[in-house]
């Protein structure tokens, strides 16, 4: 259980540099060409189930409801898929829409203001000695293992006495905790800040606090990244706590919404199209963000997972 | 609440435990006068995380607790109602609870056949991609890892269209393997987890892959050892933490599992209320019966630290070995 925490400090990058020229040349003539192909098609093979839901969902997003039953699923037909999108934003008065900006602010305000405050509590657990600093970092450690349903259950009847429920701050501000983010930051801290660095700080005279914003937090950045992206995803896909906390339509998220309309298919047919182009629509922010930011979090990840 | 933590915290490795063990010995305890330096800002960067946990994980945790030990007690049938201490009469009802036990039954039965699969194609994936055998690992590892940003709800909901007998577009599949009866509809749902996390748990072993240095397999390599060997004598061993680490998430996962069976409740109807810990725990506070409930999350949350923790006490003598 104990890979050297040192191995931290070179996260991921290594390989890219230095593997790949002086290994790869002379050892792909030994490999033998019947383990490279069936590697290949293993690769392959799970390439087509990993994706073809997608590429599904994409081409079903594109078709007029008559030809949804009629035409070769995994094919396109006329394309309407901007005729979809029209209705969909268009039905109930645009609430697809608010639960969009609903989730982008859920989400992505509440991921980063809840990356600031772990990446400042895991930075002080890495870098400053203070009695009960290990009580804390295990307390929260044993955060992570509590059932959603432990948690969200108990704060709706909190919620409730002090009239909190089924309002945006109801999602909004349990969601801010993340400690897993401590976690990553307070491994990420220890490993990548040099105290050398801390200790100048001070001795040019700078404050504790703005040390941590002006110097710290730029050797973090991975790390950072990494726990708002992961934070980002756990709020946009949260369920269950909107689900008990919420009633009014218009605070959904966009993971309740669509939940909402699938459970209501039966009785209004239509909103099957509209689910199916709403779930589309609804992972592209995501798959933009990881492909966008995906230098920084797969250099955090390793960070992580060196424990 | 710490124990099954400790291990983990251990895990650094020795140079965070050097430094710890001289914090111990730090002259903090042993003169109680000494002020702990950097107190101000020491507090300015705990409080803030510090005080919302506080509110958001400890007193919901409490409170759990403390309504898990009450009891609803009316003057005749249609009594006003009074909350009064019950003691353990929750927790007895608990125990009493036929659905509540066979849904736990369930998700373990899930737990021991997805899990390992999960972590098993994560770990073939891993090794392939660190491997020369494999070209464009770039394309491969982001193909893999696309699932993970489809939300458990709109995943759920996607592949029950694809599980579906008219909507499918592999209608000539499930036209004659329904895979939303009572008998395979928990598999199908295997399916929707494995397809979300599978990637997910192939970069976190492929980082610590990368993280490995080379030459601690040049060597095996100069010897003539082929990928299988290198891979199962000096990779697994070396990543061993970081597929305990995902294993350890997917237990917590599974004892928790609930969007995706919340939503194949429209699709099927073998998918009852008390499908799984959750789901039982949600409709009994739907009725509602908060005591009932408090007392069943109560026993899910002690359910999942035992485990973890007995996964990981398991796992780390098997390494001591």
């Amino acid at each position: 259980m104990s890979t050297s925490i040192s191995t931290v400090t070179t996260p991921a990058r290594r390989k890219r540099g230095s593997r790949t020229p002086q290994g790869v040349a002379p050892k792909a003539q030994r490999e033998s060409p019947f383990a490279r192909v069936s590697a290949m098609i293993v690769m392959g093979v799970f390439t087509l189930y990993f994706l073809v839901p997608i590429w599904w969902l994409l081409v079903a997003a594109t078709k007029d409801r008559s030809q949804f039953n009629t035409t070769n699923p995994l094919w396109f037909a006329d394309f309407s898929l901007f005729t979809n999108i029209g209705n969909l934003i268009a039905y109930r008065d645009g609430v697809y829409l608010k639960w969009m900006l609903n989730s982008a602010l859920y989400a992505g305000l509440g991921a980063a203001i809840g990356t600031i405050i772990a990446g400042m509590c895991g930075y002080a657990l890495a870098k400053y000695n203070f009695p009960g600093r290990e009580l804390i970092f295990n307390v929260v450690l044993g955060g992570v293992l509590v059932p959603a349903t432990a948690l969200a259950l108990p704060l709706f009847l909190i919620f409730s006495q002090i009239s909190l429920t089924n309002t945006f701050w109801s999602v909004f501000l349990p969601s801010l905790v993340s400690p897993f983010g401590v976690y990553l930051a307070r491994i990420y801290a220890s490993a990548s800040v040099p105290d050398e660095l801390i200790e100048a700080a001070r001795l040019d005279g700078a404050g504790e606090v703005r040390t941590f914003f002006t110097v710290s937090v730029r050797m973090m950045v991975p790390a950072l990244i990494t726990v708002f992206l992961f934070q980002f995803v756990a709020i946009w896909n949260n369920f269950f706590l909107p689900l008990i906390m919420l009633r009014d339509e218009t605070l959904f998220s966009v993971t309740l919404g669509l939940y909402a309309w699938n459970s209501q298919v039966n009785q209004i047919p239509v909103l099957r199209d509209y689910v199916l182009i709403g779930a589309l629509l609804s992972i592209i922010p995501l798959i933009i963000i990881f492909l966008l930011l995906q230098r920084f979090w797969q250099n955090g990840l390793s960070a992580g997972s060196v424990k | 609440m710490s124990a099954p933590v400790v291990p983990l915290t251990d895990a650094p490795g020795s140079v965070a435990r050097q430094k710890r063990s001289r914090a111990a010995k730090a002259p903090a305890s042993k003169q109680p006068r000494q002020p702990v330096p950097h107190l101000g800002a020491i507090l300015a960067f705990v409080l803030p995380f510090g005080t919302l946990f506080a509110l958001f994980y400890l007193v919901p945790i409490g409170y759990a607790i403390y309504q898990s030990l009450l009891v609803i007690e009316r003057e005749g049938t249609f009594g006003k109602a009074t909350e009064v201490f019950g003691g353990l009469t929750q927790y007895i009802l608990v125990f009493q609870n036929g659905p509540f036990w066979t849904s736990i039954g369930r998700v373990l039965t899930f737990g021991v056949v997805q899990v390992p699969i999960m972590l098993g194609l994560a770990l073939l994936f891993a090794l392939l991609l660190d491997s020369p055998l494999v070209r464009g690992k770039k394309f491969f590892r982001l193909a893999f890892f696309v699932p993970y940003a489809v939300p458990g709800v709109i995943a759920a909901i996607m592949w029950g269209y694809l599980y579906s007998p008219n909507l499918s577009p592999f209608s000539a599949v499930t036209e004659n393997i329904n895979f939303l009866s009572a008998d395979l509809v928990l598999w199908a749902i295997a399916n929707v987890v494995t397809w979300v996390f599978v990637g997910y748990n192939m970069l976190i072993i492929y980082s610590a892959l990368l993280a490995i240095p080379t030459e601690l397999y040049e060597a095996a390599r100069l010897d003539g050892a082929g990928q299988v060997r290198i891979a199962w004598s000096v990779k697994i061993p070396l990543i061993m933490p970081a597929i305990i680490l995902t294993a350890i998430f997917s237990i917590i996962g599974t004892l928790q599992l609930l969007a995706e069976p919340q939503v194949f409740r429209s699709f099927s109807s073998a998918v009852t209320s008390t499908f799984t810990p959750n789901l039982t725990v949600y409709s009994t506070s739907s009725i509602p019966n908060f005591n009932l409930a408090a007392a069943f999350s109560v026993v899910l949350a002690l359910a999942t630290f035992i485990l973890s923790f007995t996964f990981l006490k398991f796992t780390q003598r098997k390494e001591v070995q």
